[in-house]
């Protein structure tokens, strides 16, 4: 345990990363406590395209709404988008993964085509794809969020599975009579926990940036309600006479997935000293 | 080598085949569908019409004669008519490709100028302030949303300086190239930068530099020769493997600089559910994708003299 703190208080990424992340969450769970007003409701018309200053911090938007107050209900939906999706990943990913490791023959070759084929098309196309079908909508960003992007947890277990299958508690868990649903989950999964976490934790900066990006593009959460990307998405009208409008919430964006990043840097520097992001795209 | 060529070509066409049928059956067969659209788009609501509608754009045939229908038309380059104005889709996408491609290859020169010899020389001088510099850099490189990089590129160039035009193609000038360029090179030059720093890493720690630098061969040397090239061939395979990330980032950079590009089109056709202009660009897009992947893999294989071609 010593040495695990140790450790911890030795990366540098690790603390900045996590004491960003940390600061995020706060943000989206304390929301209406933090924000001066409310992030719809008090649009005021008076107040239209107020400049930074005493009463507004970051100044407010064309309908008179305060910005800071925005932002920090705007972590809401990027947290809620980033976690979600990454569950929905991850779980795919595992499973697949999982299963085409330890089975492999037929199974194997189809999931590890699937994979490949999937790492071969460029999210933002895939999820733009399925966001042309289902339409706008936050609850659809989740869906295809959710669907794009589990070849890399899928990539890693699998390997890391063809390498533990081999280990001898695993041939001592099989010698014991288990069941392979049983070694699978028990003996398995446990041990392989730490690469699955790092993808996990860069995956979740991904899907931050790709609903940014969804939203930006007028596909992703709908207005009035405040998300980061959609804050942006009109901005560009009013960059010549209200900048502050595009500056705020894009580093809102920036720092968030920085902080993850570094987050999941430090976290394979600790768990998973051998991997690099060779390939992470 | 050749046949391995050969069999690197072939491999090509059942993934694009797999690619199609995903996409078309994503783009067909889920709630809200094609057909649905089609009907919207022309604002059908006449029980008669939506049925000749339907006829006209075979959308009332069985959905499997309707997918081998799409593959012949797409064998002889044809990817369909438009929804909302009946032009050809290949023509309305192929208008679109050399814009597209211009933006992709000139971030990709910019990042592979600027990105490769940043992680090298990092790699080199690990702990040293460039090293840490550009890391930081980079870690932030890939972290920044490309619209927010695009606003502010364009606020600080377009508006307070006025050095360079805010957006639009021009008449294909590099004035206009500029800012679009650079917000879609960034993201890219930061994930070379990192690949780059980490392979070289990885060759330093190899025996054969161990025993290069046992012989007593220069530092100089024994960099230009052995940890160069080598690492050249590592980046090579994940330089064109994150293509994809940046043909994905286009259609954010060509919507917010106004980019006359596919990324344009496709958004532009979401927003009409103009589903056969969106089918023609994904498939555009990632067929570009695979292109360059393959181009990669080829040369990989030509450069690198340790591969089995059997």
């Amino acid at each position: 345990m010593k040495n695990l703190i140790r450790k911890i208080k030795g990366r540098t990424n690790l603390m900045v990363g996590g004491i960003i992340a940390a600061i995020v969450v706060v943000m989206a769970v304390f929301a209406p406590f933090l924000a001066p007003y409310h992030p719809v409701n008090d649009a005021d018309l008076m107040f239209s395209e107020e400049p930074p200053g005493e009463t507004f911090w970051m100044g407010t938007d064309q309908q008179g709404r305060d910005i800071l107050s925005r932002v920090i209900y705007g972590a809401r939906i990027s947290l809620a988008v980033g976690l979600i999706c990454q569950v929905l990943n991850t779980s795919i990913g595992v499973i697949l993964g999982l299963t085409a490791g330890f089975f492999g023959k037929w199974w194997d070759d189809l999931v590890m085509g699937l994979t490949n084929i999937m790492l071969s098309i460029p999210p933002l196309i895939f999820a733009l794809a399925i966001m042309a079908i289902l339409g706008p909508g936050l609850v659809n960003v989740f869906l295809a969020l959710g669907l794009t992007n589990w070849s890399f947890s899928c990539r890693i277990t699998r390997s890391q599975v063809l390498f533990t299958r081999g280990l001898d508690y695993v041939k001592a868990a099989k010698a014991l009579g288990y069941g392979r649903i049983r070694i699978m989950f028990t003996q398995i999964l446990p041990n392989i926990v730490g690469p699955i976490l790092v993808v996990a934790t860069l995956g979740v900066a991904d899907a931050i940036l790709l609903e940014a990006a969804l939203s930006f593009l007028g596909l992703g959460t709908q207005p009035p309600t405040p998300s980061w990307g959609g804050m942006l998405s009109s901005a560009r009208e009013q960059l010549f006479t209200a900048p502050w409008i595009s500056i705020f919430p894009g580093l809102a964006i920036f720092i968030t997935v920085l902080g993850l990043n570094l987050f999941g840097d430090g976290l394979r520097d600790i768990l998973d000293p051998h991997t690099t992001r060779l390939g992470k795209a | 080598m050749f046949a391995y060529a050969v069999r690197r070509i072939l491999q090509f066409i059942p993934t694009i085949l797999v690619i199609t049928l995903i996409m078309f059956m994503l783009l067909n067969v889920l709630p809200g569908n094609a057909a649905m659209m089609a009907m919207d788009s022309r604002k059908a609501k006449d029980p008669e019409m939506i049925e000749q509608l339907k006829q006209r754009w075979g959308l009332d045939k069985p959905l499997y004669v309707r997918y081998l229908l799409y593959l012949k038309d797409l064998a002889r380059g044809d990817l369909g008519r438009s929804f909302i104005r009946g032009d050809a889709v290949g023509g309305l996408v192929g208008a679109r490709i050399w814009p597209t491609l211009k933006l992709a290859f000139t971030a990709m020169a910019i990042a592979v100028v600027l990105g490769i010899p940043l992680g090298f020389f990092s790699a080199l001088k690990q702990g040293s302030w460039l090293d840490t510099g550009s890391m930081i850099g980079a870690v932030s490189g890939v972290s920044v949303p490309q619209f927010w990089l695009g606003l502010l590129l364009m606020y600080f160039f377009a508006v307070q300086f006025r050095l360079l035009p805010p957006s639009g193609y021009g008449d294909g000038d590099i004035a206009h190239l500029i800012l679009p360029s650079v917000t879609l090179g960034v993201g890219y030059t930061a994930l070379l930068a990192r690949t780059t720093r980490a392979a070289v890493i990885e060759v330093l720690n190899t025996d054969y530099i161990r025993t290069a630098r046992a012989k007593g061969l220069s530092e100089l040397l024994i960099n230009r020769k052995h940890v160069l090239r080598n690492t050249l061939i590592l980046v090579m395979t994940t330089a064109g493997l994150q293509f994809g990330f940046l043909i994905g980032q286009t259609v954010i950079v060509e919507k917010l600089f106004s980019w006359p590009g596919l990324g344009s089109l496709l958004v532009d056709s979401i927003f009409m559910r103009d589903i056969p202009v969106t089918q023609g660009c994904v498939l555009v897009i990632i067929s570009v994708f695979l292109l360059v992947n393959l181009a990669v893999d080829l040369m990989y294989a030509f450069v690198d003299p340790r591969i089995e071609y059997s």
